[in-house]
């Protein structure tokens, strides 16, 4: 059992953290407002694990303007697919390990 | 809520539901199902008055429909769309409100580009049918070109829409073969599956929601 606790992945233990990586791995880009009202966070909540998931490269962030107003959207790495399936796969194994 | 203790379970279906709300337009109201589907059983109510007055003294020789009436029928048709489009707008804007979810959105824009293009490929087909007075193959057009819609967008909103697409696309398929009772079908596709449709929707997503 503690080794399949082992292969998660702990920057996934957070709640936001998983919920931000769900959500971009079925849209190609999703923008701050839309992270926001989905996983229904404040703002500097969501930033400083958007910051997190960047720093270990699992996601990428274009900034752009939309009129005045900057908008930035953020879309997943080849690094972040790969770990968030490896999260899951983990995540089965211990299921299994239950039954 | 941050411990990693949360059971794995738990934790998958957290993911799933986040993929799904992030990725489907889940406003869509029951009602608006109703709501359209009386917009077309009044519609066609009406058509059949129109047809009936206009045709008392007798259908012409090769079966089609006068000129008149076809101008009127397609007046109809358009008022009846409108009808049930802004019905079934307002219904989902006043669900999507009470939720305090934002209408429009990417998953309402991926949903409504691939309904409307399967409609407006389907709508050129049936102006053009209209033109050469083929009236037997117009009702069925419309319900196979709307099942289709309705398939396609299944993906992007509540995936059980996927089977009133089938509905109407057998509909649509058996009325091909039987021109003459076009209005029939189309009262039962749009008017009583959209009924249908609207009840088990509201009472699988909405009567418990209201509820609780």
């Amino acid at each position: 059992m503690k080794n399949l606790i082992a292969n998660l992945n702990k920057i996934f233990d957070s709640r936001i953290r998983l919920g931000i990586m769900s959500a971009l791995m079925v849209n190609e880009t999703v923008n701050f407002n839309e992270l926001k009202e989905l996983i229904e966070v404040t703002d500097g909540n969501l930033a400083s694990h958007l910051r997190t998931l960047e720093d270990n490269n699992y996601l990428k962030v274009q900034k752009g303007f939309i009129g005045r107003k900057t908008q930035t959207t953020y879309s997943v790495t080849k690094a972040g697919e790969k770990a968030f399936k490896q999260h899951l796969e983990a995540l089965e194994q211990m299921i299994r390990g239950i039954e | 809520m941050n411990t990693p203790s949360s059971p794995p379970l738990e934790t998958l279906k957290d993911i799933r539901s986040m993929m799904e709300r992030s990725s489907r337009f889940i406003s869509l109201s029951g009602w608006s199902g109703i709501s359209a589907g009386c917009c077309a059983l009044v519609g066609a109510w009406l058509a059949s008055r129109e047809i009936a007055h206009s045709l008392a003294g007798g259908l012409e020789g090769n079966g089609s429909i006068p000129d008149a009436l076809h101008i009127r029928l397609a007046f109809l048709g358009i008022c009846v769309f409108s009808a049930a489009l802004v019905s079934a707008v307002l219904f989902t804007y006043l669900r999507s409100r009470r939720e305090g979810v934002a209408i429009w959105g990417k998953s309402a824009r991926r949903l409504l580009w691939n309904t409307v293009l399967p409609m407006v490929a389907g709508g050129l087909f049936i102006i053009r049918l209209g033109y050469l007075h083929l009236d037997g193959l117009i009702a069925p057009a419309c319900l196979l070109f709307y099942g289709l819609a309705l398939v396609n967008g299944s993906k992007y909103t509540l995936g059980e829409i996927r089977y009133l697409g089938y509905a109407q696309i057998i509909l649509g398929a058996i009325n091909c073969w039987m021109p003459g009772y076009g209005l029939y079908f189309w009262a039962a596709g749009f008017g009583v599956l959209h009924i249908l449709y609207g009840i088990w929707m509201w009472v699988k997503y909405e009567a418990k929601a209201q509820t609780v």
